[in-house]
């Protein structure tokens, strides 16, 4: 369980990115957070690994008080909270293997890692989330050789072999297409469901927002302004969030997008036949 | 005025004034070679330039044909040379490693005093030239090949010290997060997040410098460091052309070779 108790954080340069942020997620929640660029939607989840360092607040989990923690403490702390990243973040000139591997380096010593000699039950682990995310054959190809979707499967993998007991998700989709966005969504929500592990998906786009959140959060200038079950994120807490736009256009924009999807898997599989 | 519509807005890359001064600038610059020049023909000594091609051509002929079977001779001070480069080449490997790391912003332990000490190591490294460097070594260690490689060692600390740190600073820095996000050591973040980054430039350097270290160290023996340089010395000082004729074939031999391995290796790497 994380618990966020009165969290602020304000940059060097004066910008307030965060004021006052509290909400608890118990275990097994998906929480969807949105809003808009700059709303400090990154720095949120980055206050909660002490990526960043934040100003005011405390961050539990379980009972654990993260912000008190010095760094040998922070460590062990680091290596329960899975983190996925934007644009994948994998070291990109070593292996698939190396990278999901590198999600142990929290519980082997220097030498170990090193010399690539980790534990044959992490191996083990390592391989079974490779066959999990689809990616078996792959495992001793380098991270660059490979495709913006099989990258984020990687990223994936790499943060479940921490053993997590929270993921934060960071833009998972931000670089991928509409159909690769809908498959990771859909595999990160799906591993979540298997473990009962909570996690905070920040995302920018709405639609796969409420497709696959339990809860939704809206920051808006480091403020919650929303806060609920997707099924209440009316037009009206869109614009109290982004401010006004229309969303019902949006909306229907993205189910046509979905449709013409359909259409020309359809259509795809005509030619598959035909052939 | 009035406003300028858009088809009558007229564009100019610089204002009046930058043209004035760059106008300026080039008139300052033609001055000065006119008086360089002025100074230049004053000074020489010109019955000296007159005789210069019958001078040439004298010194041409005394070199040509080069004497072949020196070779013999040149073959082991051609393996002393190239022993300095490459040893010099580690030694400057194994001692900027570790300083190019202190001197990176971002992996430095100490902001305000390892770090300006380690810039000023590579600085100073980089200031001298080996020739000084094998000067000084001489008179310290003796002649011979020592010196030498400690020369080339010394003056490799400032180029892969230099070129290293950079390629660190230069590093992806989501990447580094992602490991330091999963609890690891920080030596485990360099072993993880910042090497595999840096290790094809590392290479490429180490590899370019080696090259370079080849061209020196044929010189270093003008100086007593030891290398194919002692007999250039030695010839030159009999003036025996034909001898140094054939060294200086022998020097662009190497040069060439090492070159085209360098280029090889680098292509392999990047």
């Amino acid at each position: 369980m994380l618990k966020i108790d009165g969290l602020g954080k304000t940059y060097k340069a004066g910008d307030k990115a965060l004021s006052d942020v509290s909400f608890e997620i118990p275990k097994g929640q998906v929480l969807g957070l949105i809003g808009p660029s700059g709303a400090g939607k990154s720095t949120l989840i980055r206050c909660i690994n002490r990526l960043v360092q934040p100003t005011t607040g405390k961050v539990w989990l379980n009972d654990l008080n993260i912000t008190g923690l010095r760094t040998g403490e922070l460590r062990r702390a680091r290596r329960q909270i899975g983190m996925i990243f934007q644009e994948y973040a994998l070291v990109e000139r070593l292996t698939v293997m190396e990278n999901v591997l590198s999600g142990r380096l929290g519980y082997v010593g220097f030498w170990r890692s090193f010399l690539r000699k980790f534990p044959a039950a992490d191996i083990a682990n390592a391989y079974r989330l490779l066959d999990r995310v689809g990616l078996m054959q792959h495992a001793d190809k380098r991270a660059d050789a490979l495709s913006g979707g099989q990258r984020q499967r990687v990223g994936i993998a790499r943060a479940l072999s921490q053993n997590p007991e929270l993921l934060l998700v960071d833009e998972p989709t931000a670089s991928l297409d509409p159909k690769t966005s809908r498959q990771i969504m859909r595999l990160i929500v799906e591993i979540c469901r298997e473990r009962g592990l909570p996690a905070i998906i920040n995302i920018h786009d709405v639609v796969l927002a409420q497709q696959f959140s339990d809860r939704i959060i809206g920051l808006q200038a480091g403020r919650v302004v929303f806060d609920g079950p997707p099924s209440e994120l009316s037009e009206d807490a869109l614009t109290l969030i982004y401010g006004a736009e229309d969303w019902t256009a949006m909306r229907k924009g993205a189910d046509e997008d979905a449709a013409a999807e359909a259409e020309e898997r359809a259509e795809a599989q005509k030619m598959m036949g035909a052939l | 005025m009035s406003m300028a519509t858009p088809q009558t807005a007229v564009w100019h890359h610089r204002t009046p004034k930058t043209r004035l001064a760059m106008w300026a600038g080039w008139l300052a610059c033609v001055a000065l070679f006119v008086w360089c020049w002025e100074m230049m023909t004053e000074r020489t000594i010109w019955a000296f330039v007159y005789d210069a091609p019958v001078a040439a051509n004298d010194l041409l002929g005394r070199a040509f044909p080069p004497k072949w079977d020196y070779i013999e001779r040149l073959l082991w001070p051609l393996w002393d040379t190239m022993n300095i480069a490459t040893l010099g080449t580690l030694l400057g490997i194994v001692l900027a490693v570790p300083l190019a790391f202190l001197a990176a912003s971002n992996t430095t332990p100490s902001r305000h005093i390892l770090r300006p000490a380690a810039l000023f190591l590579i600085v100073a490294s980089r200031s001298i030239n080996s020739l000084i460097w094998a000067l000084l070594l001489v008179s310290i260690l003796g002649p011979g090949i020592l010196a030498g490689i400690i020369a080339i060692g010394l003056r490799s600390v400032g180029f892969i010290g230099k070129l290293l740190y950079e390629a660190i600073e230069e590093t992806d820095i989501r990447q580094i997060e992602a490991v330091t996000a999963t609890g690891a050591s920080q030596a485990q973040i360099l072993n993880y997040g910042i090497v595999p980054q840096v290790l094809p430039t590392f290479f490429g350097i180490s590899v370019f410098r080696w090259d370079i270290n080849i061209r020196e160290s044929a010189i270093l023996g003008l100086v007593g460091a030891g290398g194919i340089g002692l007999q250039l010395q030695a010839s030159m000082s009999v003036l025996a052309w034909n001898q140094v004729s054939l060294i200086l074939l022998v020097i662009l031999g190497t040069v060439v070779v090492s070159e085209w391995v360098s280029a090889k290796v680098r292509h392999a790497i990047i």
